[in-house]
C-alpha cells in the first residue's frame, strides 16, 4: 500500500520497494492551520508575495501572472482553492515556485515550515472523505505524512495543476477558457 | 559512433541544401546569359561536394545519381558538351529531383521515383549521345603526345588533408609522368612552417587521355590551387583558349580566396542559443531601466559618479541589445532567391514572358519573419504573374514590350522593412471590384476612393469561387495573405494604375520578438495595445454614445458607428469605472472589424519585448502576450484580432 502512494506523488524518480527505507524529502507548508507537503524535488524557489497583475477570463484562484527574471509564471492561490475562509496577504504570506512537468507555477501559502525526511513507513493512505470540509482539495491528497504529534498532508502538485477547471496543461485550446 | 554520425549528417544535410540552392541559382543565370565558364565551374562543384559527401556518409543512392550529374557538367564545362535550354531544364530538375533525395534520407520523405528515373534515363541519353561538335578550337581531342601541367597549391594544402603525391600517383596511371619542383621565392627560413606547402610542381604527362581525365585527378584540390593544363605540343588553333583559359585560372584563386575567407568568418549557432541570448539581454535591459528608474530618485550632486555609471549603462545595455538582435537578423534574399525559379516554372507554363528583377536582397530581416513571409510573398508573387501580367499579344496591343517585369524589392524605412512586388500588367479594374463587392454586397461609400476599393479585395470571401473573372480574379487568397502580414505585426497596402500595373506594399516590423506598443490604463493595471492596429484615440463626447438593443454600446465616429466596449467591462478588472467622458477611446482594428476600447487613459508608446503567455499558462482570450514593464512588473498585451472577434460573437 505505501508503494502505491509513493508512486502517486512521484513520477520523476525511481518508486521505493515496499519497506525500504528510501527516505523522500518534502517541503512543508502551512495554509491556516493545516500543514502540506510537496516533493522538494519539484520546488524551484520561495519568494516572498508581490503584486501580480491580473489575467482575464481566468478562476479567482489564478491570482495572475509575476514576472519571474523574464518569465512570465502565473500564481494560484491555493488557500483560494481550497476554499479556505480567511485569505490574508501579509508579510509572511509566501510564493512557492513549482517547476512541474515543463511549466513554472507559483503558488502562495500562508508560510513556508521546513525540509522534511519521511520514510515509507511514515506514509499513510488519505482517508476516504469525498464529503470532507475542504472537499475540492481532498481530490489532489495523495497521503498523510504522521510525524510524530504533526500530520502532514501530502498533495499531487501535478494533479492539481492538470485538474481540468485550471486548463494549465491543455493550453492551446481556448474552449476550455470559456468554462 | 553513430551520435558522431548524425552530428556530421546534419552538417551534411546543410551543406547540401546550399550547394543545391547555389545549383539552382547558377542554373538560372545560365539561361539568361552566354555561358560563363565560372558559372558551370559552381555548378560542378556544387555537385562535386554533394557527391563526395554522400558517398562519404553512406548515402550511396545520392552519390550514384549525381555521378551522372557530375559527369554531365564536367562536358559541361570542358566545352565538350553545348549548354543549351534543354541542359539547363534538364539540370533544374536534376536539382528538384537531388532535393528530394535528400529529403528523403533525411526525413523519410517519400521518394518520386518516376522523377529519379526520367531524369536518370535522360542524362544517360546525353552521356551515351555521340558528343556534338561544338566548336572545333574548344575540341580537347588528344591530337598531341600529352598535357603539360603547372600545379600550384596554395599554402594550407597539407593542412585540408591532401597530398600531392596520390594526385600524381593517379596521373601516373594514365601514362608516364615527369615532374619538376620549384620553390617558392622570396620566404625567408623564420617565416617557414613545416606544415606550409610552397612547392610548385611541372608535370608532363605523356598520355592519350582527355583534358577532363587530368583534371579529374585534381578534383579534390582544385579550389585550392592554380592549375594550368595546356597540350605538349600546342597547336595553332588551341592558343588562344588556353590562353584565356590561363589567365581564367588566374583569376579565380583570387576570387576563391575571398568567398573562402568570408565562409571561415562565420560559424554556424543553433537558434535556441541565440534565443536565450536574446532572452538574456532583454532582461538585462529592463535591469537597466529599474536602475535608471530608482536613479532618478538620487541626488545629482551626491551621487554624480553613480549616475554617469548609469548613463554608461543605459548605452551600453541600448548597443548590446541592437547588436544582439542583429544576430537573428538574415538578408531576405533566402526568400527572394526562390522567386527566379518559381517564376521561370510558372511564366513557362502560363505562356508569359517574364523578367523577374529583384532589389534589395541583402535588406535584413529577423530570421522568424523571412520564414513566415515566403508563403504570402509566394502567393503574391504568383497572383502579379498570373493575373497581373498580360500575355505577350494582350501586352504588344496595348503598346507595352511582350517581355513583362516583376519586380520585386526590399528596403529598411525606420524601424520598419518595406517589401514590395510590383508588375507593370494590366493593373487592378476597378469597376469590376465594385460591381462583386455590390453583389456580395459589402459595404461600399457612394464614390469611394481608389484605395478603398482596393481594400475589397482583402475582405474575406471575396476571393471565392466565381471571383469576377478570371481577367481579375486578383483576389484569390488575398484575406489570408493580409492575416498572415498583420499576425507578424505588419501592413498591407495596394496601389494600382489601369494598364500600367499593381504594386503590393509591405510594412513589416523587423523582428517579431520586439513590439511597438501603446500602453493604456485601467484602474491600476496597464495593457499594451499594438501600435499596428491601432487606428485613432479620441475623447468621446456623451451624445455619440449610443446603446443597441438597451446594452450594446455604440459609438460614432464621423458617421461610422462602432461597438463600444470597455475594457473594465470585458476583463472585469476590479474598481470603479470612470464615466466614458472621463475616459480615452482607442479605436482599434482587427481581421478588417473595427472597435471602440474605452480604457482609463493613454499612458504612452513604447517598444516592448514579447514573452509568451503559453509558456507557463494557457492562451487568454483577447491577449496575445504579456511584457515586462520597466518597473518589473508584468504588462499583458491585447489581441486586437481577438477583441473584435470577441465583440463580434458577443454582439
Amino acid at each position: 500500500m505505501s508503494t502505491e502512494i509513493a508512486q502517486g506523488s512521484d513520477t520523476h524518480h525511481a518508486t521505493p520497494p515496499a519497506g525500504a527505507l528510501m527516505a523522500q524529502e518534502y517541503l512543508t507548508f502551512t495554509l491556516g492551520a493545516e500543514e502540506y507537503g510537496v516533493d522538494i524535488l519539484k520546488v524551484q524557489e520561495i519568494r516572498g508575495y508581490d503584486t501580480v497583475t491580473r489575467i482575464p477570463d481566468a478562476p479567482p484562484y489564478i491570482k495572475g501572472v509575476i514576472n519571474l527574471r523574464g518569465t512570465i509564471v502565473p500564481v494560484l492561490d491555493l488557500r483560494i482553492k481550497f476554499r479556505f475562509e480567511q485569505v490574508v496577504y501579509n508579510d509572511f504570506t509566501v510564493m512557492i515556485i513549482l517547476n512541474v512537468a515543463g511549466r513554472v507555477v507559483g503558488i502562495v501559502v500562508d508560510g513556508v515550515s521546513d525540509v522534511l525526511q519521511l520514510g515509507a513507513e511514515q506514509l499513510r493512505p488519505p482517508p476516504e472523505m469525498a464529503f470532507g470540509p475542504s472537499g475540492s482539495g481532498n481530490a489532489f491528497v495523495t497521503g498523510i505524512g504522521a510525524l510524530a504529534e504533526r500530520m502532514l498532508i501530502l498533495i499531487d502538485i501535478e494533479k492539481l495543476l492538470s485538474a481540468s477547471d485550471l486548463g494549465l496543461m491543455n493550453s492551446s485550446e481556448p474552449a476550455t477558457a470559456s468554462h | 559512433m553513430s551520435i558522431a554520425l548524425d552530428r556530421f549528417h546534419k552538417a551534411f544535410f546543410e551543406e547540401c541544401f546550399e550547394g543545391l540552392d547555389v545549383m539552382e541559382q547558377s542554373l538560372l543565370q545560365l539561361e539568361d546569359q552566354a555561358h560563363d565558364p565560372e558559372t558551370i565551374n559552381s555548378i560542378f562543384r556544387a555537385a562535386h561536394s554533394i557527391k563526395g559527401g554522400a558517398a562519404t556518409f553512406g548515402f550511396a543512392a545520392i552519390a550514384d545519381y549525381t555521378h551522372g550529374v557530375e559527369t554531365l557538367l564536367d562536358r559541361m564545362r570542358a566545352g565538350v558538351h553545348p549548354v543549351r535550354p534543354a541542359e539547363v531544364a534538364l539540370l533544374l530538375r536534376v536539382v528538384d529531383v537531388l532535393r528530394n533525395l535528400l529529403l528523403s534520407a533525411r526525413d523519410a520523405v517519400a521518394l518520386d521515383e518516376m522523377a529519379i528515373a526520367e531524369t536518370q534515363a535522360a542524362l544517360t541519353r546525353l552521356l551515351d549521345a555521340k558528343p556534338v561538335a561544338v566548336e572545333p578550337a574548344t575540341k580537347t581531342a588528344p591530337s598531341h603526345g600529352g598535357w603539360h601541367i603547372v600545379f600550384a597549391p596554395e599554402t594550407d594544402l597539407f593542412r585540408t588533408g591532401n597530398d600531392p603525391l596520390h594526385i600524381f600517383r593517379e596521373l601516373e596511371t594514365l601514362g608516364p609522368l615527369h615532374s619538376e619542383v620549384s620553390l617558392a621565392d622570396g620566404l625567408g627560413l623564420k617565416a617557414l612552417l613545416a606544415e606550409d606547402c610552397r612547392l610548385t610542381w611541372t608535370l608532363h604527362l605523356e598520355t592519350s587521355a582527355d583534358e577532363a581525365q587530368v583534371r579529374e585527378a585534381f578534383a579534390w584540390v582544385e579550389d585550392q590551387c592554380q592549375l594550368e593544363i595546356s597540350p605538349l605540343q600546342v597547336p595553332a588553333g588551341l592558343s588562344v583558349q588556353t590562353a584565356a583559359a590561363a589567365s581564367h585560372q588566374a583569376e579565380k584563386p583570387t576570387s576563391l580566396a575571398r568567398s573562402r575567407t568570408e565562409a571561415s568568418s562565420s560559424i554556424r549557432v543553433s537558434t535556441d542559443k541565440i534565443d536565450a541570448l536574446i532572452n538574456l539581454v532583454g532582461e538585462l535591459v529592463i535591469t537597466q531601466a529599474m536602475l535608471t528608474q530608482t536613479g532618478s530618485t538620487l541626488d545629482p550632486v551626491l551621487h554624480e559618479k553613480m549616475l554617469a555609471a548609469l548613463n554608461g549603462l543605459d548605452r551600453n545595455t541600448r548597443l548590446l541589445q541592437e547588436s544582439v538582435m542583429s544576430i537573428r537578423m538574415l538578408p531576405v534574399e533566402s526568400v527572394f532567391a526562390r522567386f527566379p525559379r518559381m517564376v521561370h516554372d510558372l511564366a513557362a507554363k502560363l505562356g508569359k514572358q517574364v523578367q523577374m528583377v529583384t532589389v534589395g536582397e541583402h535588406t535584413e530581416l529577423d530570421k522568424g519573419v523571412i520564414e513566415k513571409i515566403a508563403d504570402p510573398l509566394t502567393h503574391l508573387v504568383r497572383n502579379a504573374l498570373d493575373h497581373g501580367l498580360e500575355t505577350p499579344e494582350q501586352r504588344q496591343r496595348a503598346g507595352k514590350s511582350a517581355m513583362g517585369t516583376v519586380r520585386l524589392s526590399a528596403a529598411h524605412q525606420g524601424g520598419h522593412i518595406i517589401i514590395q512586388i510590383a508588375d507593370d500588367g494590366r493593373g487592378l479594374d476597378r469597376e469590376r471590384i465594385l460591381a462583386k463587392a455590390r453583389e456580395r454586397e459589402l459595404p461600399v461609400s457612394a464614390v469611394p476612393a481608389d484605395a478603398e476599393v482596393w481594400q475589397l479585395i482583402f475582405a474575406s470571401g471575396f476571393s471565392t469561387a466565381e471571383s469576377v473573372t478570371d481577367v481579375s480574379g486578383r483576389g484569390v487568397g488575398m484575406d489570408v495573405v493580409k492575416k498572415n502580414i498583420q499576425s507578424l505585426g505588419g501592413h498591407i497596402e495596394l496601389a494600382s494604375k489601369t494598364g500600367l500595373g499593381t504594386t503590393v506594399t509591405i510594412r513589416l516590423p523587423l523582428t517579431l520578438a520586439i513590439l511597438d506598443g501603446m500602453s493604456v490604463a485601467v484602474a491600476d493595471e496597464l495593457y499594451v495595445v499594438p501600435l499596428n492596429c491601432v487606428v485613432e484615440s479620441l475623447q468621446p463626447r456623451p451624445q455619440d454614445i449610443k446603446t443597441l438593443s438597451g446594452e450594446h454600446r455604440v459609438l460614432r465616429v464621423r458617421g461610422e458607428f462602432l461597438p463600444l466596449v470597455s475594457l473594465h467591462a470585458l476583463f472585469a478588472i476590479d474598481g470603479p469605472e470612470p464615466s466614458p467622458q472621463d475616459s480615452v477611446v482607442v479605436i482599434i482594428e482587427g481581421e478588417g472589424r473595427r472597435l471602440a476600447l474605452l480604457v482609463d487613459q493613454l499612458v504612452g508608446q513604447q517598444q516592448v519585448v514579447i514573452k509568451s503567455l503559453e509558456t507557463n499558462y494557457r492562451r487568454v482570450r483577447g491577449v496575445s502576450g504579456a511584457t515586462i514593464m520597466g518597473d518589473g512588473r508584468v504588462a499583458l498585451i491585447l489581441d486586437p484580432a481577438g477583441l473584435t472577434r470577441t465583440t463580434a460573437l458577443a454582439a
